[in-house]
């Protein structure tokens, strides 16, 4: 068990090593990049921004609730907000929804690329396959912390519309709280996990599909592993990650 | 040509191939025939380089393939063209775009010279109006003629196939069969096909190769099968009632 284990990490790290060799022609890279920044960046705006905005709200709601006390001041709410959205929220939260989300759709067609023999089609042609397939998804996620911006921006607007509009506090009270006691570094910090993040989004499920056997079922088999390894991946980082930059 | 010599392949403690040694010869539509299992699948993966046998040698007009560089097999892999059981068009490009794709990536050529060739390989193949159309979108025989013209597209001095014309109805399957033995003639190319369809053999086997248990157990032409006393093949051959009749015809004619 623990051997098989090590060797797939030493498989994931030589398939990370193949990825930057026999680079593909940059003309046809360009296109690929391009449609993997679509597929995968532009096409996750959408949810990213519903979940964030309403998470936002949801945050400030239950920290507003949960100040019953009069003698605490009301600008807890944005601070609060502020506080869960950039540090853990956004790069965190959002991470494991697109662990689900692009991680499935890169094991299910990297996946399938190799049950119907694209990936030796293209290998047969003396491609590598592994840099035409990973490459552009891990060069389209260094736009990742973008996705993670908006995440963070739409959270805190989303707080500030819950607490303001249903009646919490006041605006002025919502945006003293976002202020207070500000650390630039918490950007800094929330920004250098979503590159992890980005890099373990693309690599773990591309390595999943890319080596996986069998037929149909295997694909749907393997979106899961994916989803659970790059889940579990990302919490694991996230702590070691915080361990070392904030403490 | 292609030359085997004595090799062998094993997975885990199972040898499949057991000290396999042929030619296959340039301008003629070779054919390896045999039962499932017989090392037919495995063969062929080793002559792409997709398995690395562990003993004996592979050499493609005299290159002898794991003594050659990285970037010597990599410029040989351009010289080959493979039509795959499935087809494996890429799903997410049109018919022109698969068809363009060895140009796009391994030439210099422009836009308007790689449309000029894909046009001329896809007129080639019969395919008129699918150029724009997805894989999807095209029926399973027109995917294979597809796959054809991509395979052909970069000029391959190679053609392998794997069981070109599986799941194809009779008509469709001798069209397929036709049409990889007029291109092997038409541009001298070396063609191996797997297969293990008696049709294919009747209407396009110049040099058969028939395997068992991972051996060579015969070699000769289409008109040679018939004629053969050989065992395993006469069971291979004629494990149908069709083909038991058209033997009884030959041998009687050659009585």
């Amino acid at each position: 068990m623990l051997i098989r284990y090590l060797s797939q990490i030493g498989r994931y790290f030589l398939m990370i090593a193949e990825i930057f060799k026999k680079p593909t022609k940059w003309s046809v890279m360009r296109t690929l990049i391009f449609k993997e920044i679509d597929d995968l960046i532009i096409g996750s705006l959408g949810i990213v921004a519903f979940i964030s905005f309403f998470v936002g709200g949801v945050v400030a709601i239950q920290t507003a609730l949960n100040l019953t006390n009069p003698l605490i001041p009301k600008y807890l709410i944005g601070f609060a907000t502020r506080q869960s959205i950039i540090l853990e929220f956004a790069p965190t939260f959002i991470s494991i929804i697109m662990a689900g989300k692009m991680g499935s759709f890169i094991t299910s067609s990297i996946g399938t690329m190799r049950v119907t023999e694209q990936i030796d089609a293209l290998e047969v042609m003396g491609v590598n396959s592994l840099n035409y397939l990973v490459f552009p998804k891990l060069i389209a996620l260094l736009l990742y912390p973008f996705l993670i911006g908006i995440a963070m921006f739409l959270g805190v607007l989303g707080g500030y519309i819950a607490s303001v509009y249903g009646g919490f506090g006041s605006s002025a009270e919502f945006i003293d709280g976002l202020q207070k006691e500000f650390i630039p570094f918490h950007i800094t910090y929330a920004f250098i996990k979503t590159l992890i993040f980005a890099l373990i989004l693309a690599t773990i499920p591309s390595f999943h599909g890319y080596y996986m056997k069998g037929g149909a079922l295997e694909v749907g088999k393997a979106s899961t592993v994916s989803f659970v390894w790059t889940s579990v991946m990302i919490i694991l980082m996230n702590y070691i990650l915080t361990q070392l930059l904030l403490t | 040509m292609i030359e085997v010599k004595n090799i062998e392949k094993s997975f885990g403690e199972s040898k499949v191939l057991k000290g396999v040694s042929t030619v296959f010869e340039t301008g003629k539509t070779n054919l390896i025939i045999g039962q499932s299992g017989s090392g037919k699948t495995v063969l062929l993966k080793s002559l792409l380089g997709i398995h690395s046998p562990e003993v004996g040698t592979i050499s493609f007009d005299g290159r002898i393939y794991s003594e050659l560089s990285a970037d010597e097999k990599r410029e040989l892999r351009t010289e080959i063209g493979m039509v795959f059981q499935g087809s494996a068009l890429f799903d997410s490009m049109t018919v022109e775009e698969n068809v363009g794709f060895p140009l796009k990536m391994f030439t210099q050529n422009s836009k308007s010279e790689i449309q000029d060739r894909v046009d001329f390989v896809l007129k080639r193949v019969n395919l008129i109006d699918a150029h724009k159309k997805l894989p999807s979108e095209i029926s399973g025989g027109m995917q294979k003629r597809v796959a054809i013209a991509r395979a052909i597209v970069n000029n391959p001095k190679y053609l392998f196939c794997d069981e070109p014309n599986s799941g194809l109805d009779p008509n469709t399957a001798i069209l397929i069969d036709n049409l990889i033995g007029e291109i092997t003639e038409e541009y001298n190319i070396t063609t191996v096909i797997n297969t293990h369809d008696m049709n294919s053999v009747m209407e396009i086997g110049q040099n058969i190769l028939f395997l068992k248990n991972g051996l060579k157990a015969w070699q000769g032409t289409k008109e040679e099968i018939f004629r053969t006393d050989n065992e395993a093949v006469v069971d291979f051959v004629y494990s149908s009632e069709l083909f038991k009749k058209v033997r009884q015809a030959v041998l009687s004619e050659k009585a």
